[in-house]
């Protein structure tokens, strides 16, 4: 479809259909992926540090002392880029009386019965998503934050330090199962994968998982 | 660091069995509060030994000096004036340091292999080249021993003297006390010693005098003859033990767990791939187009 692009990038390959509608902005699918990329970092350097099964991935990091060094303002970075992002989509994800039906009928969904139709830009699924890793990345970042030394844990109570560090570890994992429905569904949903990379998604695509959001995008009314 | 290599029963963050060829006598260290002066012989015998200079403080209207221990000071005389119903004043002076538990929180806290060793002697060791600084030792030890360096980040305290006691001499605090305070032998031995000196204080009218070898951490390898008792009275925890919340954290069921989780989701999307497929509206050949 080189005729949806300008004469100066017809060098860009592309197989984005003229009629495809925009999801995800530049701006979005690059903060997306920096978050991504240093969620990646974060899991595994925690992940070294809380099992001795793992501590060999510390060498990746170049050495286990630069690890424990940088782990902490990988997280402060990734909790500045996360919430910069998640504070502009606080609207789009308020959940309606139509996500009730939606996430009733999810486990149908999951096995292969038609979705159920979408109101807004977000599903129900995707909606609890967004609220649970607000929690999450909050909930690691103040326990980060009391666990960091040298900077801060010397000016909090042993107590706080030892919950702090036990809860880090409860809400590392549980931000792991987050992520992997994450993933997952991006990967299982054929087209999402496309829209966080590219940003584009096909008409069919939008009329079938989010035919209210595809109405306000097109005008017309999805069958 | 230590001289030992063959006689190690634990090392942090390893779940293979240690180098254990060789297994010494359990030793321990009596401290009888009941005999100390205050004068930190102790205090620069350790400093001379180890080769460790504190920083010059100010005075803060106290013997204690310096106020806290440091990367640079790993034994403190702790100076205490406490109310004793009924018998008025008391002047306290505790020699503070590891205590060297037979369950060492720090050893289960540390995530980093090898970074605290403990040998068969009890001796619990740091090994500041494998240190990473993170300070879970802290969190582990229910005395509050650990101290950093600010300069390098590594966890620093009392070592028992590994290095002398591997080529067979007492640690330098007990070579310089000069009242019998510190005595260093054989566990057993320091026990009976110890039980002896309880024995003489309360014909002296020391009804409450005790040992302090805390069963909350399986016994510690310094062990303190207590004349009024309470271990309160002297800073130390009346109950030791490690927390809770670290024993859970870094117990081998949270680690399992943790590893099971992971695995969990990794099977669960592998098997609902084999089962349902890809949800894929493009390619479906009874679209209606538009």
């Amino acid at each position: 479809m080189e005729g949806t692009l300008p004469p100066e990038r017809r060098g860009f390959a592309t197989d984005r259909p003229p009629d495809a509608i925009r999801r995800y902005s530049e701006a979005e699918r690059l903060t997306h992926w920096a978050v991504a990329l240093l969620y990646v970092a974060l899991f595994a350097s925690g992940l070294a540090l809380f099992h001795p099964f793992f501590f060999w991935i510390s060498a990746l990091f170049g050495s286990p002392t630069t690890m424990r060094i940088l782990h902490p303002f990988l997280g402060v970075s990734l909790a500045v880029l996360f919430f910069a992002y998640a504070s502009r989509l606080w609207r789009d994800n308020l959940l309606l009386p139509s996500d009730r039906i939606w996430l009733r009928r999810m486990p149908g969904y999951m096995n292969g019965k038609d979705e159920t139709p979408v109101e807004g830009k977000y599903n129900a699924g995707q909606k609890l998503m967004y609220w649970s890793m607000i929690a999450f990345v909050a909930g690691l970042l103040l326990t980060g934050l009391v666990i960091w030394r040298p900077y801060l844990a010397p000016s909090f109570g042993m107590t706080a330090r030892r919950t702090a560090g036990l809860l880090h570890a409860v809400f590392g994992f549980v931000m792991f199962v987050g992520i992997g429905v994450h993933f997952y569904a991006a990967v299982w949903t054929r087209g999402s994968m496309r829209a966080m990379t590219r940003g584009w998604v096909t008409r069919t695509w939008a009329r079938y998982h989010h035919p209210g959001w595809y109405r306000r995008m097109t005008g017309k009314v999805a069958e | 660091m230590a001289l030992e290599s063959l006689d190690v029963r634990r090392r942090s963050a390893t779940e293979t069995t240690s180098p254990s060829a060789r297994s010494s006598v359990e030793v321990a260290k009596l401290i009888d509060v009941s005999r100390c002066i205050g004068c930190k012989a102790c205090q620069a015998a350790c400093m001379e030994w180890n080769d460790l200079r504190d920083r010059v403080g100010e005075t803060r209207g106290t013997y204690q000096n310096p106020p806290d221990l440091s990367d640079q000071s790993w034994t403190l005389m702790r100076f205490r004036e406490v109310e004793l119903p009924g018998k008025g004043l008391a002047w306290i002076i505790v020699k503070d340091g590891c205590l060297h538990c037979a369950d060492p929180g720090c050893l289960r806290a540390c995530p980093a292999p090898g970074a605290v060793v403990q040998f068969s002697n009890g001796v619990v060791d740091f090994h500041e080249e494998n240190c990473i600084g993170c300070g879970y030792c802290q969190a582990g030890c229910p005395f509050n021993i650990p101290r950093f360096g600010a300069r390098d980040g590594k966890a620093y305290k009392c070592t028992l003297c590994s290095d002398r006691l591997a080529v067979g001499l007492e640690p330098a605090c007990i070579k310089t006390c000069p009242t019998q305070c510190l005595s260093f032998g054989a566990k057993a031995d320091m026990l009976r010693l110890a039980a002896g000196r309880v024995r003489e204080l309360q014909g002296r009218g020391f009804e409450e005098a005790r040992v302090y070898d805390p069963p909350g951490v399986s016994g510690t390898h310094v062990v303190y003859v207590l004349p009024h008792g309470d271990p309160a009275l002297y800073g130390l925890p009346r109950e030791a033990g490690i927390s809770p919340l670290v024993t859970l954290w870094r117990s081998t069921f949270a680690r399992g767990l943790g590893v099971v989780t992971m695995v969990s989701v990794l099977v669960a999307g592998f098997f609902h791939w084999m089962k349902v497929g890809p949800v894929d509206p493009d390619r479906r050949a009874d679209r209606k187009e538009e």
